[in-house]
């Protein structure tokens, strides 16, 4: 994956430049809003990561030019700035996610991740599938090795959004901001719990578990074999 | 500067001499008005008196012939009155009268004039004033009629004196008054501004002085200390929440570091360093959840979030919540109870964040998980119940546990920020969840409420229901 990274603190830029080499992706640095306007223009990345303040131009004026231009390569925008407003005025500019600093490197990756993998287009799939596990999004219904699994509307669109980024990290608050449309970061551990009520559904009656929990990330959904 | 010229700059003296010169240049201008209209007045009866005379000699010259008139003129000049006469020949010689001679500056003058003379029947020999009217006879020679004015313009001149005088001794009144009134405003300016110099230096608890007369000064100094006394209280909370928070992100921050210490002493080496950085960054990440709730709270406070407020259903985010923490609940073997249970949750429309709303639910479900575990008995129900009732134009949600509750004592200072009360000290938390509740509530126009629930706590958090609520209202996952 090629990443452009439109961000000024050259510490933080450096530190995402080499995270993300380790993780086998490509980053670029642009170091102002110009500089990165016209490197998102002359390059095809997969992924632009924007930070909110920049020099010379702000970043949601470098997005909402992209977007003008139309540019539709997904935009993750950074900010300082916490509030909900921001987010929804980062969004509203043409931004596809938001993530306000500080974060943890995993919770960006697994973002980006899921970025990059948005603009390919399987969206419109209406079934998911890992391993023998199925989930038929039209008829609602959830099969395992062919038995149905009887799971609650909030398990399901749960599952939904797992299976839809199957073989991607998707971090907890990723989990709550798409499945339960809120964006703070709760205290206790209620995804964890969510995803055991869930994994009692979908793992534990069977051999083999599919969904994982990655360590200091988050969960994935994949069939072991792959 | 000196006192006088600070005096002089200053805008009450200003106006004061501004309003004198303007009234001096009024007064003025009235008296030399009244002085002249006198005058003429005083000129014209002159005149018509010496003309009546005049015409009554010569109608003597023409009924009784010239000695006639000589003889009414002697009898006339005898007389101690004002009357001034003289009666001279065609060759110039005085015949009678009490004048000596014909002053020269009226023998040209038809319309007569103004002389001065030397009486000689008075001790005096100053020069006195006269007005005089000439009649020339025909053939025979020529008489002045004329009648002494000095005492008319000696009291002109007077009456002028005495309007300096009066406008002198305004001017002196005027400057002195002035004067007085700009250094007794003065002295209050300068003790409010010396009161503010000592509140600019740092000393918030100076006030500015109020005297008992409760003029406008004490007014805007009553109002200006009002405003003081809310900075000083604001700047003592502020202070208050900058210890505290010094005080509660240095004892992470020391845990943290000796975390790291102890992993760097551990002889496991290499898995013990794995272990050290992980909880290392599980604790930067409490400590960023801190400031993340501290930026939160401010910008609420500061009413920050205006924009974001939209129509929605207040009963789909409590039914949400109670959906997300039943299994934490549950967990931590506690049961959680939505009332009324949720089919039977109307929707109610209030204009508010859905986020916002959404945290401080969150917050205070938390609370009631972590803090709200009753102690002996089961309870009578569940353990943790959220609740939504209608009461006129609010609408209450109340999040009640079974736990030690908050003694009443307590209930206030539970609100602030940072305030973990003894009970709760070893729980882990920020002491921010309370604080951030109650900031939203005031920014949604709500009251909280701290209750007893007779074992627990009960927190009553009332929004206010939108106009209207009838309407539809944004459907949300």
């Amino acid at each position: 994956m090629r990443v452009l990274l439109i961000e000024d603190d050259s510490e933080a830029a450096l530190f995402l430049q080499q995270s993300l080499r380790e993780n086998g992706h490509v980053a670029d640095i642009a170091g102002d809003g110009e500089y990165g306007l016209a490197m998102a223009r002359d390059t095809n990345y997969d992924v632009l990561i924007v930070d909110r303040m920049l020099p010379k131009l702000d970043g949601l004026s470098v997005v909402q030019t992209l977007r003008i231009e139309k540019c539709t390569t997904p935009v993750l925008i950074l900010s300082a700035l916490g509030d909900v407003d921001d987010r929804v005025k980062g969004l509203r500019s043409g931004g596809d996610d938001y993530l306000t600093k500080p974060y943890a490197y995993s919770e960006l990756l697994a973002r980006i991740e899921a970025l990059a993998r948005r603009s390919a287009p399987d969206e419109v799939a209406t079934r998911y599938a890992v391993g023998d596990l199925v989930l038929d999004r039209l008829s609602h219904k959830v099969t395992r090795a062919g038995e149905a699994i009887l799971l609650q509307p909030r398990e399901f669109r749960l599952l939904e959004y797992l299976m839809r980024h199957a073989g991607q990290v998707v971090t907890r608050t990723m989990l709550l901001e798409h499945v339960w449309d809120y964006h703070f970061d709760p205290q206790t551990n209620v995804i964890d719990v969510h995803i055991s009520r869930l994994r009692s559904k979908i793992d534990r009656p069977f051999d083999k578990p599919l969904l994982q929990t990655v360590r200091g990330a988050g969960y994935m959904i994949r069939d072991g074999a792959e | 500067m000196t006192a006088l010229s600070r005096l002089s700059a200053t805008t009450v003296f200003r106006l004061s001499v501004l309003y004198l010169a303007a009234f001096l240049l009024l007064g003025g201008a009235i008296g030399i008005a009244i002085n002249w209209l006198l005058n003429r007045a005083v000129t014209s009866q002159i005149a018509q008196t010496l003309e009546a005379e005049a015409a009554a000699l010569e109608r003597t010259f023409a009924n009784d012939g010239f000695s006639g008139l000589t003889q009414a003129i002697t009898e006339r000049s005898r007389g101690a009155g004002p009357g001034l006469y003289i009666l001279e020949s065609l060759t110039g010689t005085k015949i009678a009268g009490n004048l000596d001679r014909l002053p020269p500056t009226l023998l040209t003058r038809r319309e007569g004039g103004l002389f001065r003379y030397v009486p000689h029947d008075r001790a005096a020999k100053d020069p006195r004033l006269a007005a005089g009217l000439l009649v020339v006879l025909r053939q025979r020679g020529r008489l002045l009629v004329a009648r002494d004015i000095e005492d008319v313009r000696r009291l002109a001149e007077r009456a002028q004196r005495l309007l300096l005088l009066a406008l002198g001794t305004l001017t002196l009144f005027g400057l002195a008054f002035a004067y007085l009134i700009s250094r007794a405003i003065m002295r209050r300016v300068d003790a409010t501004t010396a009161a503010s110099l000592a509140i600019m230096r740092g000393d918030l608890a100076q006030r500015l002085p109020v005297s008992a007369s409760g003029d406008e000064f004490d007014r805007l100094s009553t109002s200006l200390n009002a405003m003081l006394a809310r900075i000083e209280q604001l700047m003592v909370g502020l202070s208050e929440v900058s210890d505290n928070i010094a005080h509660d992100l240095k004892t992470p921050l020391n845990r943290l570091r000796n975390q790291c210490e102890s992993a760097l002493r551990d002889p496991r080496g290499g898995p013990a360093y794995r272990e050290g950085l992980e909880r290392t960054i599980e604790m930067a990440d409490e400590l960023i959840r801190t400031f993340n709730a501290l930026l939160a709270i401010a910008r609420l406070e500061a009413n920050a979030v205006p924009e974001g407020m939209e129509p929605l259903d207040i009963a789909a985010i409590v039914a949400d919540i109670a959906e997300l923490y039943e299994p934490v609940a549950e967990e931590h073997g506690m049961s959680l109870a939505l009332t009324p249970p949720p089919p039977a949750l109307a929707p109610v429309r209030v204009k508010g964040n859905r986020q916002l709303i959404g945290q401080a639910l969150t917050n205070l479900v938390e609370n009631a998980i972590k803090y709200g575990r009753g102690s002996g008995q089961p309870p009578v129900g569940a353990d943790i119940t959220l609740a939504m009732a209608l009461t006129g134009r609010s609408v209450e949600i109340v999040v009640a546990d079974r736990g030690p509750g908050i003694g009443e004592a307590d209930r206030e200072r539970a609100l602030r920020r940072f305030v973990r009360l003894e009970a709760s000290r070893s729980a882990p938390g920020t002491g921010l969840g309370l604080s951030l509740v109650s900031a939203v509530t005031r920014l949604h126009g709500g009251t909280l409420r701290l209750e007893d629930n007779a074992p627990g706590l009960r927190i009553v958090l009332a929004l206010p229901i939108a106009e209207g609520s009838e309407g539809p209202v944004a459907a949300r996952p």
